[in-house]
């Protein structure tokens, strides 16, 4: 039988070729033939159309080996240190170590030893030598230590970082708050908490984390609020104790010797209504008396002993009526232990409120506000060298402020690219202080050194920061990013340590500040004090014309005209103070430093 | 015996000496003049050091050995002399 096998090609070309069965498997026999033409597919023209040429051509060619890249990481090897306590040496079996009698027993047989006798011989001799070596001289002496050391001038004020803690949790959450262990940079706590709208997810973890400074793999510490912490304090008088506030608007406090869970917490009923952004402790003699915030408008005191319901009350009404609808929510607080009457908080509305604790009605607490602001008040802190002035961290400014100027702030910071969201002056210097910003940017500001820029600028990280706080000796500060991530950075020297005349210097620059200001209020009365005088002049000249009526043009010519003038006279005084603050610096021999 | 006593007084007697402690090569204290509990506590702790600082040494040097060490602190210093079997420790504050 015949096989057909036909041949397809793609153009439809089929050609034929039997073969008979019987002739399946057996051997090939070749044999020459001419060449055959089976098909001849003449070039179409028209098919051109479909192609466009292409010059000139552009061809890459790499003549290298090609390789792959494979990234590997070693497990990394868990090691936990821990101290041994030893106890009782190596006794022999026969003798119980309990036992005086043959503890006495064995001793006395070593000392009949003769082995031990030579060698007691021998290192009794050594070792006396050492010991008169040591009476001698004194190789520790100080030899120098009645003279100043003399500071040597650095070159750039410089900041590093020392050590960074991530969350160890999956799920990111921002660090929101930071608070040094009082004795000593040994131990930072963080509190953390997703402050994102609706944001918290099932898996989100609620713990919050004391660090130890040297370990950064693994925290110290957890800490396991029922609702996440957005505040955390150390107790400055006991470094056991921490209060934190939570998202639920509850106040809790541990105590690290008891565990992870809180010893105690406030009544839901009696707590915040929103989350509590600020909870600092108060001085008292027992040290167990703190209060809080929250945009719930409320400021609430707290006795640790008994967390069922605060001690005193207050609502942030500026209208000094107790009506919690009319309150200001509160965002930082502010408490200097100088000043244990007084306290100050700063609110969403952009309003910082002054308060007095002793006053006898609710409605005499509140004592003054200070506007200013657009934003709200995220950090608010009072000098540690000048009490009587204080910064503010807000929307897209820093600004110092004086007690006895209420409508404006005496300093500000010019209008920076991205929100600003924490900052604190420095313990060690009274002219230094430090924000941070949302683009992960960390300032120090330095107003004795420059006023329109900070002295120093950091990128700590490229997400946005939300915390800072600064160690109590200058050196040392943690900023606390959205992503969890706590970085511990070393400022240079010349950042921390006093200049010379810096407090006449910074108490100057405050003096002149607050003066200006004084006077441009005092301007602003005058001005109010004629325009209304004038009105009533032109109110009592048209009662008598009748007919004279200032068109609306004049009026806005008139208003312009003033304006004018004012803003002149300002500039001329300004220019004289510039002056004078010009020849202060070139004369005074303490700020060594020049502007870059 | 005699001798060991008479050198061990005349160490004692020199100026800001605060304590004598006599370890064996297992840590059994066999001679103190510190209370019980602070004995077994150097006995333990400075037999670690010294091996410690010993493998150091000969590490460094296969042929060089450890003859003294001197562990100076803020309070004090102890000094400790090692040898195959005994330990000779003592504890002085050579600026009282």
């Amino acid at each position: 039988q015949k096989k057909n096998i036909s041949l397809r090609l793609t153009m439809e070309i089929v050609y034929v070729y039997t073969k008979k069965r019987s002739e399946f498997g057996r051997q090939c026999n070749f044999s020459d033939k001419p060449a055959e033409l089976h098909v001849d597919i003449l070039p179409d023209p028209s098919l051109t159309d479909n192609f466009i040429d292409r010059d000139p051509c552009d061809v890459a060619i790499q003549c290298t080996q090609e390789m792959s890249e494979h990234e590997v990481n070693t497990e990394r090897f868990d090691c936990e240190p821990c101290g041994i306590n030893h106890v009782e040496g190596g006794w022999p079996k026969d003798v119980n170590s309990q036992e005086m009698e043959q503890t006495i027993r064995y001793r006395k047989k070593v000392e009949k030893d003769e082995n031990y006798v030579n060698t007691l011989m021998q290192l009794g001799s050594h070792m006396e030598h050492c010991i008169r070596q040591n009476n001698t001289i004194d190789i520790y002496q100080e030899y120098f230590e009645e003279e100043e050391i003399v500071e040597e001038m650095e070159g750039q004020p410089s900041a590093k970082t020392v050590n960074v803690f991530r969350d160890p949790n999956e799920v990111k959450r921002t660090a929101t708050s930071l608070s040094w262990h009082p004795d000593g940079s040994c131990k930072l706590a963080v509190a953390y908490s997703s402050m994102e709208f609706q944001k918290v997810t099932k898996d989100m973890s609620y713990d919050s984390y004391i660090w130890d400074l040297e370990n950064t793999n693994k925290p110290e510490m957890t800490l396991k609020p029922v609702s996440p912490l957005v505040c955390l304090e150390y107790n400055p008088k006991d470094s056991h104790i921490l209060i934190g506030g939570s998202y639920n608007g509850q106040i809790a406090y541990w105590d690290t010797r008891k565990g992870s869970q809180p010893v105690e917490m406030s009544a839901v009923e009696h707590s915040h209504r929103d989350p509590v952004y600020k909870v600092i402790w108060l001085q008292s003699k027992t040290g167990t008396d703190s209060f809080s915030a929250s945009t719930d408008g409320q400021v609430l005191w707290w006795d640790i002993r008994k967390m069922s319901e605060p001690t005193e009350r207050l609502v942030l009404d500026p209208s000094k009526k107790g009506n919690l609808d009319n309150a200001l929510g509160a965002f930082s607080l502010e408490f200097e232990t100088t000043m244990p009457t007084k306290f100050m908080v700063g609110t969403e509305q952009g309003v910082v409120v002054s308060c007095n604790r002793k006053a006898k009605t609710p409605a005499e607490k509140i004592v003054c506000t200070y506007s200013g602001h657009y934003g709200p008040i995220y950090a608010l802190q009072r000098n540690p060298f000048f009490p009587k002035n204080f910064l503010t961290v807000a929307d897209w400014t820093a600004r110092i402020w004086s007690e006895d100027i209420r409508d404006s702030s005496i300093m500000w910071t010019k209008y920076h690219m991205a929100y600003l969201s924490d900052g604190c002056w420095s313990p060690a210097r009274p002219s230094v202080f430090f924000t941070v910003k949302m683009d992960g940017t960390l300032d120090i500001w330095d107003f004795l050194f420059k006023q329109n820029d900070p002295t120093l600028s950091l990128k700590v990280c490229d997400e946005a920061l939300y915390s800072l706080r600064v160690q109590d000796n200058g050196r040392f500060l943690g900023c606390g990013s959205q992503l969890g991530t706590a970085t511990l950075l070393e400022i240079s020297s010349g950042l921390c340590t006093l200049q010379k005349n810096e407090k006449a210097l910074a108490t100057a620059m405050f003096e002149r500040e607050t003066k200006r200001e004084k006077i441009l209020e005092a301007c602003h009365r005058e001005m109010r004090l004629k325009e209304r005088s004038r009105s009533e002049q032109s109110k009592e000249d048209e009662a008598k014309d009748g007919e004279a009526e200032e068109s609306a043009e004049e009026l806005v010519a008139c208003a312009e005209r003033e304006f004018y003038e004012v803003v002149e006279a300002e500039m001329k005084k300004r220019g004289k103070d510039d002056k004078k603050e010009k020849e202060k610096y070139e004369g005074k021999d303490g700020c060594k430093e020049k502007e870059s | 015996m005699a001798e060991v006593e008479e050198t061990l007084k005349r160490i004692q007697s020199q100026k800001g000496v605060q304590a004598i402690i006599i370890v064996n090569a297992e840590g059994i204290p066999v001679k103190t003049t510190l209370d019980n509990s602070s004995t077994v506590q150097y006995a333990g702790l400075i037999h670690q050091l010294v091996m410690k600082a010993r493998s150091t040494v000969r590490d460094i040097d296969p042929q060089n050995d450890l003859t003294f060490l001197r562990v100076r602190s803020k309070k004090n210093e102890i000094m400790i002399a090692p040898d195959k079997d005994y330990f000779l420790i003592v504890i002085q504050n050579p600026t009282e």
